[in-house]
């Protein structure tokens, strides 16, 4: 392919070169009938290792109760709230290219689209963990959604707090069907190839018994559109009610009617390094690279930079409006964040998100798998201390200097942290072995000659 | 298993054009037909002239009741069932609303148009279709196109069929038939295996019930901090010498506002010292009345007259309206209920301060009705 052509208005072809429908599907499906190679043995034990770590650390957690954690007075949200935020930025990249880019009709999302939606499942469990813990009393979510009790008491409905519960149950329930929708053709293929008795049963029964008649195509791919339009806004919702939990608040820091925006960019920003590096990984071990192409992984690092350059924006914005509001708190709480005890953290936030990503203005820099993988877990870290920054900083020196205090997290807080990532990566190892990675359906209708020819 | 009636007629192509083509001229000749292909195909709708999908009225509808549904919910438990002041703003506060509003319209106008497509229009899950486990259905499965003419179209006859789809340029023509399950066929539910499963699925449930509600809620952490590492009043503690869990207060504590009675063995100098706190009020005095009928009338008689039922029977309850009694200031009579005297014990632990002065002028007003001068008939 000639890459050094700077002709924009040409559509980057989706698939490489031209292979036909079996093909296609041969390749897609090989992980899920193959015993998985030993790599992936030793990849799935260190990531249930970390799960399992995770896993006890939550046990101490509940049993002895949230004491054993960081958090403290002044600082009542730690790594819990951190955690969430990050996890729940993840995942909002892939409902960004599965429905965002289908509706501006980017044929190129059709590689990477299924990863990404499966990114957003996962990432969504492992955010849901963390409010869920920070509760107390993980055991009784039912107290968080409206129902008649014998109590006569209802949730408060104008709390951000509450918000955040429809938000995120709606966001994983709706990603959930997408994800789905898009696989039953891609299951009712795999039911029609595979010899095995219990694979078959289990195609089928997931299936649904799809048999691509084109009057069910036709229905099918209005309500895609329609999912597509309404996964569009409630992504953006997302985030937006995330930040309200900050921004409707009175803490200085917390306090400011940006947040919504910047919440969003910053959470597409993490979940673009988060697809772009896991991909990096994937379609080079299951022989996918002429499927999800270095076109795509440099598609990717220009949102990047775009979403990057409009974090480092709304950092820069921040300062300016702490300084122009004339208010003493928010001045201080900046002038903290930059020189305080935390700076440090505030540092590497800005260097990891602002700094680094600019590097992808250099197109050798983009199409260089090495460096756009180091590029990518930068960014990943920087937005981590994001909301690291944004938690403690903003309240461990608030109004009262008398009640100023620091936050330590515990070994419990990291342990927790660490077995999130262990359930992330397991679930992503488990999906690869038993689902098509890629849309089996999507590929095979975008590569060259897939479409008749309207002559 | 056993072939039943012919389903249909299958012709499967090699090209997206072939079968596009294929389509156009079916659906000329034919209505009961159908288009199978591994991946939707451009231009497909209008070749097989299928009228616009509807899923955006059904995406309408189920949206449309998420929101009632939402602000209906939030402005009946605001209002009406469970009204509460937040940070002084109206119990109907519509801005809070939207973003649930918004959610719930999200979260039904997807969910529910998924499934209404997949149950009504696609009628799944059935995977007892003629076309499941045929070679057609492998074929468009994977890289081929196929159209299908069933048996029930009104003009169809076999070779018709086939010699349409031959003229059309298909690959491969085969027949697809009903699949008649053998009469001999139990139902499936009948099957021991199934009975056996459900009766374990049966059992695991009720002991996994029987386990949270009687033994799990009562163990730590789920027992609502029923247990904690503190002491509690009333139970005992090896930490204190003796032995009581509770402290009590350091000898000598006085309660805030409650000096301990200073006239205690002194009824002179208490009415000599003490004057009645209280106004003879019209409340005070219902307050007297209510208080002496209660403590002092079952022995000084509904009148003060010494009159009770317990007259003879123990040393008798003296009158009030005696001239002793007449002259003594407020304060000896505040003495003797505070003290008791002779038989009569201390009423202070029953009778508050208040109370006793109280029936103090109670006591004044059934004296000087009972000793009432001309001037007071009058």
């Amino acid at each position: 392919m000639n890459t050094t052509t700077a002709d924009y208005t040409r559509e980057v072809p989706v698939v490489v070169g031209r292979p036909n429908a079996s093909e296609i599907e041969a390749v897609i499906a090989a992980p899920l009938d193959q015993f998985p190679p030993r790599g992936w043995w030793i990849a799935f034990s260190v990531t249930l290792s970390m799960l399992t770590l995770g896993a006890c650390c939550i046990g101490v957690s509940v049993y002895k109760g949230l004491g054993v954690w960081g958090v403290n007075q002044p600082v009542g949200w730690g790594f819990d709230i951190v955690n969430f935020v990050f996890w729940i930025g993840i995942g909002h990249a892939g409902t960004l290219i599965s429905a965002i880019l289908f509706l501006m009709r980017q044929r190129w999302r059709t590689g990477i689209a299924r990863f990404a939606e499966a990114m957003t499942i996962f990432a969504v469990i492992c955010a849901g963990i963390f409010p869920l813990l920070h509760t107390g009393r993980p055991w009784l979510p039912l107290y968080l959604t409206p129902y008649p009790n014998q109590h006569g008491l209802w949730i408060n409905f104008t709390s951000p707090l509450v918000w955040d519960v429809f938000a995120v149950s709606t966001y994983f329930t709706v990603s959930l069907v997408f994800w789905y929708l898009g696989l039953i053709p891609d299951l009712a293929t795999l039911r029609d190839r595979t010899t095995s008795k219990v694979k078959k049963t289990l195609y089928a029964a997931f299936s649904l018994g799809w048999r691509h008649s084109h009057r069910h195509w036709h229905h099918y791919e209005r309500a895609y559109l329609i999912l597509a339009g309404f996964a569009t806004p409630l992504v953006l919702s997302v985030h937006t009610i995330v930040s309200f939990d900050f921004a409707v608040s009175v803490i200085p820091g917390w306090h400011t009617t940006i947040f919504p925006p910047y919440f969003v960019a910053g959470a597409v920003f993490s979940g673009f390094a988060m697809v772009q590096n896991v991909l990096v990984v994937v379609r080079r071990i299951f022989n996918l690279t002429h499927i999800i192409t270095l076109d795509h992984l440099e598609k990717m690092n220009k949102v990047m930079i775009l979403t990057g350059s409009m974090v480092g924006y709304a950092y820069g914005m921040e300062f300016f409006m702490a300084w122009y509001s004339g208010n003493q708190f928010e001045q201080f709480v900046f002038l903290n964040r930059a020189l305080g005890p935390y700076a440090w953290a505030y540092w590497t936030m800005v260097s990891c998100n602002v700094i680094f990503p600019q590097l992808f203005w250099i197109k050798k820099v983009r199409r260089s798998i090495p460096m756009m993988f180091a590029i990518g877990i930068l960014v990943n870290v920087g937005m981590w201390f994001e909301r690291f920054v944004i938690v403690v900083t903003s309240l461990h020196r608030d109004f009262l200097p008398s009640s100023w205090g620091m936050y330590v997290p515990t070994f419990y807080d990291v342990g927790i942290l660490v077995g999130s990532f262990g359930l992330f990566f397991t679930l992503i190892l488990i999906f690869i072995r038993t689902l098509p990675v890629v849309s089996i359906s999507e590929v095979k209708a975008v590569v060259e000659g897939a479409q008749p020819h309207h002559d | 298993m056993t072939k039943g009636p012919l389903y249909a007629i299958t012709a499967l192509f090699d090209t997206p054009d072939a079968v596009m083509h294929a389509a156009g001229e079916t659906a000329k000749v034919f209505t009961h037909y159908d288009v199978n292909t591994p991946y939707p195909l451009h231009g497909m709708d209008h070749a097989m002239r299928l009228r616009p999908s509807r899923m955006g009225f059904f995406a309408l509808a189920f949206g449309l009741l998420g929101t009632v549904s939402a602000v209906g919910l939030m402005t009946w438990v605001t209002l009406v069932e469970y009204p509460m002041v937040i940070g002084g703003k109206p119990f109907w506060s519509w801005p809070a609303f939207v973003p649930i509003a918004f959610e719930l319209t999200v979260l039904l106008a997807s969910v529910l148009s998924v499934v209404a497509m997949i149950v009504i229009y696609f009628k799944f899950p059935n995977n007892r279709h003629p076309l499941h486990d045929t070679m057609y259905m492998r074929r468009v499965s994977s890289d081929m196109f196929g159209v299908y003419v069933k048996a029930e179209d009104p003009a169809f006859d076999e070779q018709k069929v086939r010699g349409h789809f031959a003229r059309l340029g298909a690959t491969q023509i085969d027949a697809v038939y009903f699949i008649v399950p053998e009469e001999t066929e139990r139902p499936k539910i009948f099957e021991p295996k199934f009975l056996g499963v459900l009766a374990v699925t049966a059992i695991v449930a009720m002991g996994a019930t029987y386990v949270t509600y009687n033994k799990l809620l009562y163990m730590v952490p789920f027992n609502w901090m029923s247990d904690q590492a503190k002491l509690k009043a009333q139970k005992p503690s090896d930490l204190f010498g003796n032995g009581i869990g509770m402290r009590p207060p350091v000898e000598g504590t006085v309660a805030r506002g409650f000096l301990p009675y200073p006239f205690k063995g002194k009824p002179d100098d208490a009415g000599k010292y003490l004057l009645n706190p209280l106004l003879p009020t019209a409340a005070v005095l219902e307050r007297g009345k209510s208080k002496f009928l209660t403590y002092c009338s079952p022995c000084h008689g509904n009148f003060g007259s010494g009159d009770s039922r317990l007259a003879g029977q123990f040393p008798s309850p003296p009158t009030l309206h005696s001239d002793k009694v007449r002259n003594w200031p407020d304060g000896n009579l505040y003495h003797v209920i505070t003290e008791g005297q002779n038989v009569m014990p201390s009423y202070a632990t029953q009778i508050s301060r208040e109370d006793r002065w109280a029936i103090v002028h109670y006591v004044r007003v059934l004296e000087r009705a009972h000793n009432a001068k001309e001037s007071d008939l009058r």
